[in-house]
Formats: C-alpha cells, sequence, structure tokens
C-alpha cells in the first residue's frame, strides 16, 4: 500500500509550479475577456521545455515514459493558475497513438512538441445509449459519431463527421479520435491541415480554454491499429485529466477564501471565525480531498485495474466537477460584494468552472456514468 | 503508486489466512442457518472467539509483544481485518476496548494497571466500555459533570451519568472521565478512572433508538466507590488523557470504515435490482453523486493508511471523510427507499434499520458542526470561535448557565 508522491513527482508539480509562475496567467486571462485576443501568453514552449507533451509517450519515442497520475498532477497546476496549455487535447490524443503500432513514426515529434495533437472525445456506449457519441454543438442530445468509409488497404478511411467544442483543436497540427467503420469503433488520425477539414475556433466565457468545431467532410485519415479499449481509455484519461486540472482550481480558490477570511473583519471578529463560512469553506475542503482520493484511484486504475478505470476517472470528473462549483461559487461569497466584479479574480475562477463543467460530456454525463458502470457491476455480481 | 502488499505484508496475509483457515470452523455462526439466536450466548461465544483469535495474534496486532500483541503496524491491523472479513467469520468483540480502552492504558496507565487489565481486556475475558459522553457533554466533552470526590483514605467516591456507552450492559470495566476539580478551568479539573461496572451504584440502562433497538446504553453512578489506584495518568491529567484515547478513535475509524456497510456496492445493488429504477436518469444521476463521494473515501482510507505506515498520525481531517459517509449514506438511504417505497420501512428491512441509525451517528465521535469547526482551525487555520468558557473556572461557568456545579 502506497499511495504517496514519490520524489520524482513531488519534483514534477514543483517544477511545474514553478515554470507556470513566470507568468502572469489570470491577468492575461482578464484582458483576453476584455477583448485582447493577443493577451494570453504562448506557454506551450515552457510545456516543450519541461518534457509535458510526451509525459505519457514512452521514452523510446523520445517521450517521458510516464502515467497518468504523472500528467494529472501538470494539469493540477495547469489549473491552479488557469494556465491555457493544450494538454487536455494532446494528451488523450498521444495515449491512442501509443497504443497504435502503426502509428509510431508519429509519436517522436508529438513527444518533443515539435508536433502537437489534440483528441476528438468520443463517449463509449453505455446502459442508456448504445452508441459511441460526440459532444454536440447544443443541445441535450448526444450527437452521432463521424463515420469512416473505404477498406483501409492502404491504411487509410475517409470520414466525415462532426466534433463539437474540441480542447485545443485551434492550432492542432494531427486530430486522433474514433470513427465508425461500419458500426465499429476504429482509431482515426487525421492531418488538421490536410482537405475537408475543418477546425472553427471558438470561445465560450472563459477565455483560458481554447475549443474548436471541427468538421470533417470526407477527411482522409489514417486507420490506427489501437484496440478499441484504448479508444474507450482515452475518453476516460481526458475524464480523468479535466478533473485533475478543477481540483488545482479548486485549490486555489480555496487558499484565496481562506486568506481573506482570516484577514477580513465584520463586527469586531475575522469572519473565518464564524460558523457560516467556516462550514462553507470546510465543505470546499471535503470535496477537495475527495476529488483527490478520487485521482489517486483514477491515476492507480489506468494500469492497476483496467476493468475499473472508466468507473475511477468519471468518479474523479463527477467529483471534480462539483468540487470547482462550489469552490467557485463559495469563493464569491466569502469575498462578498467584490468577489462578484472583475476588480477579483474569483470571477475568472467561476468562469472556468462554468465552461468546464459542459464540455467533454458534462460533469453529469460522468455522474451517469458512476452509477452505470456500479450498476453493471452490481448485475454482474 | 500501488494497493499491492510488500513481501512482508503478502507473507503476514499468508499467515493470518492461515490460522483463519484452520480455526474458522471454532467461530460462532451469528446469521443465516445455525446462528445463534439468545443474546447471552452470542455474546459468551463471542468472548470465546475473541479469546481465541488473541490467541492466534489476530487481536490486538498493534499492541505491544509485552502486553500481548504482536507490535505490528495499522497496515498488519487491515489485512488482519481483512483477512476476518474474507474468512466470512466474526471479528473481536471488544473493538472499542482493542482498539482505543487498552491503547489508553498502555499509553497512560500504571504498571500494576496494566498487569491487572490488559490481558483480560485482549482475550475477552472482560470487556470494557467508555464513559465518556453525558447529556450536557458531548461534542464539549470537557464540560462533564460526573464528580469524583476523593476521600480522606485516597479513595473516590463518583456520582454522575453517562450516556451513548457501547457494551456496558456486560461490561466487566469502564473507562470514565470525572470531574475532580470544580474550582479550576474545565479542561484542567478532569481525571480518568477505572470503574469496575458490577461496583454497587452503577445502574445500566439501556438506550432505545429510532429503530426501537437499544445499541447503547446509559449509564448511571450513585455514590459510587473507587480505589486510590483506580486513577489512570494522574489526578488533573484526564484531559490529555482522553486525547489519547480519542486520538486512538480516529485510528480505529480511519481503518475500519469500510466495514460499517456504507458503500458504493451495496447501494448499487439495491439500485440495479429495480428494473425500472436502474434506467431512471434521475436515480442514477443521484446514485452516481453518493457513489462517486463514497468511493472516494476508501481512497482517502488508503491515503491515511500510506500516512499511517509512515508513521504519521491521521489529523482532523479524516473526520471529513467520516462527514462523506454519514451524509452520503443518509441520501442512499433515502434514494433506496424512494425506489422500493414504503416496503423498505416493514421492521425488518435493512433500509428501514439504516435509515433510524444514521440521524443519531451523524453526532457520533462529535456531531458534523463540530468537526467542520476543528477542521476549519486545525487544517485551514481558521480564527477560532470566540469562547466563553476560556480560562474560567468550572463552577462559575456552571453557576453562569444557572445551575449548580
Amino acid at each position: 500500500m502506497n499511495l504517496a508522491l514519490s520524489d520524482e513527482q513531488v519534483f514534477l508539480r514543483e517544477a511545474a509550479r514553478g515554470a507556470l509562475s513566470r507568468f502572469k496567467t489570470l491577468e492575461a486571462a482578464r484582458e483576453a475577456l476584455d477583448g485582447d485576443k493577443d493577451a494570453m501568453p504562448d506557454l506551450w514552449p515552457t510545456a516543450r521545455d519541461a518534457g509535458w507533451p510526451g509525459l505519457l509517450i514512452d521514452e523510446a519515442h523520445s517521450g517521458a515514459g510516464l502515467d497518468a497520475f504523472d500528467a494529472m498532477l501538470v494539469l493540477g497546476e495547469c489549473g491552479r493558475v488557469l494556465a491555457d496549455i493544450p494538454l487536455l487535447g494532446h494528451l488523450p490524443a498521444t495515449a491512442i497513438l501509443s497504443d497504435a503500432p502503426n502509428a509510431s513514426e508519429l509519436l517522436g515529434d508529438l513527444a518533443t512538441g515539435e508536433r502537437r495533437a489534440a483528441y476528438l472525445p468520443a463517449q463509449p456506449p453505455s446502459e442508456l445509449d448504445e452508441r459511441w457519441s460526440a459532444d454536440p454543438a447544443s443541445g441535450l442530445a448526444r450527437a452521432t459519431l463521424a463515420t469512416a468509409t473505404g477498406g483501409g488497404e492502404d491504411g487509410r478511411v475517409s470520414v466525415t463527421g462532426s466534433f463539437a467544442f474540441v480542447p485545443d483543436a485551434p492550432g492542432a497540427d494531427v486530430l486522433v479520435g474514433v470513427a465508425l467503420l461500419e458500426g465499429k469503433p476504429v482509431g482515426i488520425a487525421i492531418d488538421a491541415d490536410a482537405a475537408s477539414v475543418s477546425v472553427e475556433a471558438v470561445s465560450r466565457y472563459d477565455s483560458t480554454r481554447s475549443l474548436g468545431h471541427v468538421s470533417l467532410d470526407g477527411a482522409s485519415a489514417m486507420l490506427l491499429d489501437a484496440p478499441e479499449e484504448s479508444l474507450a481509455a482515452a475518453w476516460y484519461l481526458a475524464q480523468a485529466l479535466i478533473a485533475a486540472e478543477s481540483l488545482g482550481s479548486v485549490e486555489t480558490a480555496l487558499d484565496m477564501s481562506v486568506a481573506y477570511a482570516k484577514e477580513r473583519f465584520t463586527f469586531g471578529r475575522a469572519i473565518g471565525s464564524y460558523q457560516a463560512v467556516k462550514h462553507s469553506l470546510t465543505e470546499v475542503l471535503r470535496q477537495l480531498e475527495n476529488g483527490r482520493s478520487l485521482l489517486y484511484y483514477a491515476g492507480w486504475a489506468r494500469n492497476g485495474a483496467p476493468g475499473e478505470f472508466p468507473l475511477a476517472a468519471s468518479a474523479a470528473r463527477s467529483v471534480g466537477g462539483r468540487a470547482l462549483d462550489e469552490a467557485a461559487r463559495t469563493m464569491i461569497s466569502v469575498h462578498g460584494g467584490i468577489g462578484a466584479t472583475w476588480e477579483h479574480d474569483a470571477p475568472l475562477y467561476f468562469r472556468r468552472a462554468q465552461l468546464s463543467r459542459r464540455l467533454l460530456g458534462g460533469t453529469a454525463q460522468a455522474t451517469d456514468r458512476v452509477a452505470g458502470e456500479l450498476i453493471a457491476q452490481a448485475s454482474t455480481g | 503508486m500501488d494497493l499491492d502488499d510488500t513481501p512482508e505484508q503478502a507473507a503476514y496475509r499468508v499467515q493470518v489466512r492461515s490460522w483463519l483457515d484452520e480455526h474458522k470452523a471454532e467461530a460462532p455462526i451469528l446469521q443465516g442457518p445455525g446462528a445463534i439466536e439468545d443474546e447471552d450466548q452470542i455474546i459468551a461465544a463471542r468472548r470465546a472467539w475473541q479469546g481465541k483469535l488473541a490467541e492466534g495474534g489476530l487481536a490486538g496486532v498493534t499492541w505491544p509483544k509485552e502486553y500481548g500483541g504482536q507490535g505490528l503496524g495499522p497496515i498488519e491491523q487491515v489485512i488482519c481485518n481483512q483477512e476476518i472479513g474474507r474468512a466470512k467469520v466474526p471479528g473481536i468483540l471488544d473493538a472499542i476496548g482493542v482498539g482505543m480502552l487498552g491503547p489508553t492504558i498502555i499509553a497512560h496507565g500504571a504498571e500494576e494497571q496494566k498487569t491487572r487489565y490488559l490481558a483480560a481486556l485482549l482475550h475477552g475475558d472482560e470487556v470494557w466500555c467508555q464513559l465518556f459522553s453525558e447529556p450536557a457533554a458531548g461534542s464539549d466533552l470537557a464540560a462533564v459533570q460526573t464528580r469524583a470526590r476523593q476521600q480522606d483514605d485516597g479513595s473516590w467516591r463518583l456520582s454522575g451519568q453517562k450516556v451513548w456507552t457501547t457494551n456496558a450492559q456486560f461490561a466487566s470495566y469502564g473507562l470514565l472521565l470525572a470531574r475532580t476539580d470544580a474550582d479550576v478551568p474545565k479542561h484542567k479539573g478532569l481525571t480518568m478512572f477505572v470503574v469496575p461496572m458490577d461496583g454497587d451504584g452503577v445502574t445500566v440502562r439501556g438506550l432505545r433508538q429510532i429503530s426501537g433497538e437499544a445499541e447503547f446504553n446509559e449509564v448511571f453512578f450513585d455514590d459510587v466507590s473507587l480505589e486510590e489506584g483506580a486513577v489512570v495518568g494522574g489526578v488533573g491529567n484526564g484531559w490529555g488523557t482522553a486525547l489519547t484515547t480519542l486520538m486512538f478513535e480516529r485510528v480505529t475509524i480511519g481503518l475500519g470504515s469500510e466495514g460499517m456497510g456504507y458503500n458504493s456496492t451495496r447501494f448499487a445493488g439495491a439500485i440495479a435490482a429495480d428494473e425500472h429504477a436502474r434506467r431512471d436518469p434521475e436515480v442514477r444521476h443521484q446514485l452516481g453523486e453518493i457513489s462517486s463521494e463514497l468511493l472516494a473515501v476508501r481512497f482517502t482510507g488508503y491515503r491515511t493508511l500510506t500516512a499511517l505506515q509512515k508513521g504519521q498520525i491521521p489529523g482532523p481531517e479524516a473526520g471529513l471523510a467520516k462527514v462523506t459517509i454519514v451524509s452520503g449514506a443518509i441520501k442512499a438511504g433515502d434514494l433506496i427507499t424512494d425506489v422500493i417505497g414504503p416496503d423498505a420501512l416493514s421492521e425488518d428491512s435493512e433500509w428501514a434499520y439504516m435509515i433510524s441509525f444514521l440521524p443519531g451517528l451523524k453526532s457520533a465521535g462529535g456531531t458534523e458542526e463540530i468537526l467542520r469547526n476543528t477542521i476549519g482551525e486545525r487544517v485551514l487555520g481558521l480564527p477560532p470561535e470566540p469562547r466563553l468558557d476560556k480560562g474560567i473556572p468550572f463552577s462559575e461557568l456552571r453557576s453562569k448557565e444557572g445551575a449548580p456545579a
């Protein structure tokens, strides 16, 4: 039994915190919201210097050969300062490619960050929805997953379909995901600048999150020989990563709220001495600690118990997403009126919470998946 | 990061498992066909089984060897608990004595107390109970009013009332926190005693709860005589001694929370059994929220174990896991009862029992509000609630409250 961070993991986290501290990410986020399109610093060179693009790629292909939990530590640090680094899109894509022997020549450039990948999110089937599905551009109904045609004799297929709100798609060199070939899920990799590929950059509410609507209209794609489990695992990896990122944001929101509760006085007392304030902050801590524990579960399960990875990652997403919602709202209320104004950073975390909650299937889908996995377990004994 | 046994732990597991394989036929049957029904016989059989477990080294795993324990760590204790669960045999009867009260005596007791009490406690020959809480002293435990007055011959006379006392109806001894000096601030005037439960003036009365069952007791002390040697840890040091017990309580809860039966697998099973409910989005959403948090607590437990393995003592944040378990189980009980309907409230229903038990559990071991205060102050470092009892003699406090000390 050992759920402690290794020395290397502590170093990875501290190094990430140090590297990101050199940028004024929160100020940039506010300026970007004010319409300054160039305000957001390009953090990809920093990510490259640190080796983050290759976190999940093995050393034989120039990567770091680390595991999901290590990637989650880095995402947590990004979440702390709302750093806009396109790892949420890149890392699940590299995980699929790492499982596809015929894609190995792509890995080297992706590991060094010379090229960047984005994952086209595809939700695996569940008891209530037996199809693979994509995030819809609007509305509650899940979108039909893109279809692939062609025999794949030359190792290529033609893909048609749409993926809405794809994290980090703008500027990506390779799009990696899942399409249905004769009804069966297959892995695909597409050059983003190929004909019949359109990536429309979209921004919603949170200036620190790069998103794109991806349309494929008979786009030529490499057919990956990654197993179906790997295609499903990428979805859950993305869930775990956004959970880790959210919990990083919760840490900052809680730290700032606690600091303010100690220094702000009303009626002759620090407001943190009032039970109403103290209990709302311990509620954020409770949710944060639960989320942290589930990151360990997800980090362990990905290799230690792959059958539990969907449950573990979905539970982490569910708790992490709700924790960020709670933390952002608590931060605003603890700060009083100022917390709801542009003068304060709280709205930036609130905006992050609101958008994150609706991406990658949404927190609610993850919550449903937890129930589905447990019900399935109970049914099979 | 792993959940695996080290080679030493794996070897210990094999050792425990083989002992259980060899002896499990001797364990009392408490459920199903052939189960013992008579309450007294159950207790007698479980005491005897505790004795066998102790002889096999499966009780008092973390106790020092000189007091009959194995001198092992918390991980081995967990392995032992897991193997006992796997063998489907009862664990020790006196978990409170072995987990909390014995260790307090080991830490603070006099040599003659250790010699007199520990072996009999460990083997189940003498069951112990914890006499801390009172009707007017629960979360504010240092407000206990049970009074011990020293006599000229050095002996003590004890009067007062304790409550929420598990196992008092068959306990031989209790560890009791009493006020010995009301003229000093409340934390300073306390002393810990060993109290024989068969003494003159000790009355034990079952305390029935919502379910109708009496799982706890009230205990009354009417001028009970205690020997001078009944003091544990020194006169006036009762608060420090009590903190030791409460620290062991946290460890015991931290290591055993899965055993309470409030887990996602059980709750999901109840939902899965209903063909409509298992496909109902709202039911699934609630189940998913509840289960995610309960799964988290399992891994919080593993984090606690990792800390214990490194020699760290779990802090008050472990109390947050208790809040999560109780609030999660309350929501699960509501959900499952909504799904099943009034049949879930049948007197013999496991769900009726669970939803009856939980409202009280919310306050057990400190109310949720007090836990949140403690965690807010000790973990988050928030300023304390202003207190009106600091530095004031207990008798003065009591007169402010309009009552005699």
